[in-house]
């Protein structure tokens, strides 16, 4: 090896180094704030040709109302304080949904993956539970826990609990068996089995269900919402639709698409913060 | 006194959907304290079958399997099993990986600890305890396995082609390590091989097998010279190109008279 290459060549090198580095930075960086800039753009292009096509008559403004009328809306109702039961109610529907759904759906894939045999017993009653369109389902639940709260979670339950057993199971499945062929040449137990091995192997991929569930449980509870409620932004979706007030549709609509963006990144960051100790 | 293993008329099949095959057949084999046993044969010859039956983890057809003399229902802590790649857990660090067994055994204490930790740094892993399997190299990685296998201090080791991934300069290292550390520690070991120079090299004892079922078909015992000397020596003595030649006609033979 060259130890003893020269100083003053080493101090030359290292300099050429720094500078290709920061080069390499720089330029990275200005990409980024290309990206940023147009996207923003688009984003502003979109809300200026809605406003002014409304204005000058290109679309109805009856249907699709435009920006300012919009979020003055959504403006008028945070103030008043109307918004906030409904954002509440659905917001309160998607959590415990969400919750529920993870915990329920990774429970059973345990239990399936406890015992085989149930495993191959349930196996096409899932599949069939899985193909079939759950939302379908919502009249049964309303006739069965009232039109309500539990209604909807049950509906966004039924979405969500099946496939997370589904990805989960198959991920307990796919741990490598020569993981469980050390712990169990220890004289390992089942449940030591899945404690040291089987969970933490595939809990990367638990976590990655969360994410998915996130915008099922959406899915859910606007469904259900629009069937049954009472409140909650589904609710006013459909009222806002009945009444022929589209503005209310459009403000409800943007509201959902801030609140459901904003869950899913604080998933995202929650599984950043569980996955960052490994 | 009794040998560590004894295998008695063992038979093992191998049960599918479509046919049934017999992996080994009437297998009788006997190994005592502070031997150094190697299988070798063709591929098919049961080689692993037979450290799995030995290890508890496949129970065995017909015919059993003593254990200093009791019959094993299981694996026992007396049996470390080393893979044929290290299958550390990516997400325990080094440390938390060689203590894995004490861990699943329930003989996880102070002493227990400070032992296997001074193990690690024995196998020149001093400063890697907090690291994590991938920060580690192949070579340094099959080091750790050998330490978890190791530090429930298992009266036989098992090893199922420990250095068939490694490279070589790694492999004849790590054979060196491996032999110097069990005769040090008096530990009874059988290897599986298909690296007909590494069993004679580290063996005191090497057992071909011939497939379609498994057997023994010759045992060769290894000069005492060859036996004493380091392996990576030991490839250079007298008799040991003779002895390599000898065991490799004959598991030719082995596996020619099967087509």
């Amino acid at each position: 090896m060259n130890t003893e290459a020269q100083p003053r060549e080493t101090a030359s090198r290292a300099q050429w180094l720094e500078q290709k580095h920061a080069d390499y930075r720089k330029k990275k960086l200005r990409r980024k704030s290309q990206v940023l800039m147009v996207r923003s753009s688009l984003l502003l292009v979109f809300f200026v040709l809605w406003e002014a096509g409304a204005r000058m008559g290109w679309i109805d403004e009856l249907l699709f109302s435009y920006p300012t009328k919009v979020f003055g809306q959504i403006w008028d109702d945070m103030v008043s304080g109307s918004l906030w039961p409904h954002l509440g109610m659905t917001v309160g529907e998607t959590a415990v949904g969400f919750i529920l759904g993870t915990l329920i759906g990774t429970l059973l894939a345990v239990v399936i993956w406890w015992s085989p045999f149930l495993s191959a017993v349930l196996d096409p009653y899932m599949v069939v539970f899985n193909s079939m369109p759950k939302v379908a389902l919502g009249p049964i639940f309303i006739v069965m826990f009232g039109a309500g709260f539990t209604a909807i979670v049950i509906t966004t339950l039924s979405i969500t609990v099946i496939i997370t057993t589904l990805v989960v199971y198959n991920s307990f499945c796919s741990v490598d068996p020569n993981l469980v062929k050390v712990v169990r040449s220890f004289g390992a137990s089942k449940s030591q089995e899945f404690c040291k091995v089987i969970l933490p192997a595939s809990f990367p991929a638990v976590v990655s269900t969360l994410k998915v569930n996130v915008g099922m449980s959406w899915v859910g509870v606007i469904v259900g919402e629009f069937l049954v409620a009472k409140s909650g932004l589904g609710y006013l979706i459909i009222y806002g639709f009945q009444v022929f007030n589209f503005t209310l549709v459009m403000s409800s609509l943007l509201i959902i698409a801030a609140v459901a963006t904003a869950m899913y990144q604080l998933v995202v960051y929650v599984e950043k913060l569980l996955l960052s100790r490994r | 006194m009794l040998p560590v293993v004894e295998l008695k008329e063992v038979t093992h099949a191998y049960l599918g959907d479509r046919e049934a095959s017999l992996a080994i057949e009437d297998l009788n084999l006997s190994v005592s304290q502070g031997e150094f046993v190697s299988l070798v044969g063709p591929s098919g010859c049961g080689k692993t079958t037979i450290l799995s039956i030995i290890a508890g983890l496949l129970q065995p057809s017909r015919g059993e399997v003593l254990l200093s003399g009791r019959k094993t229902a299981g694996p026992s802590p007396e049996v470390g099993y080393m893979l044929q790649q290290d299958y550390l857990f990516p997400w325990r660090t080094i440390e938390d990986n060689a203590l894995l067994g004490l861990e699943l055994t329930g003989r996880l204490t102070g002493s227990s600890r400070a032992k296997s930790l001074q193990l690690l740094a024995d196998m020149g892993l001093e400063g890697k305890e907090q690291a994590y399997p991938a920060q580690l190299s192949g070579g340094m990685r099959q080091r750790v396995a050998l330490v978890r296998t190791l530090a429930t201090d298992p009266g036989l080791l098992l090893l199922d082609e420990p250095f068939s991934a490694l490279d070589y300069q790694i492999k004849l290292q790590l054979e060196d390590l491996v032999s110097e550390t069990l005769m040090r520690r008096g530990t009874t070991a059988i290897l599986v091989t298909h690296d007909l120079s590494e069993a004679i090299a580290v063996s005191s004892r090497v057992i071909l097998l011939q497939p379609n079922p498994g057997r023994i078909r010759r045992i060769f015992e290894i000069p005492e010279a060859i036996r004493r000397t380091p392996p990576l020596y030991a490839r250079d003595l007298p008799g040991f190109a003779e002895l390599f030649h000898e065991v490799w006609k004959e598991m030719e033979l082995a596996g020619r008279e099967e087509m």
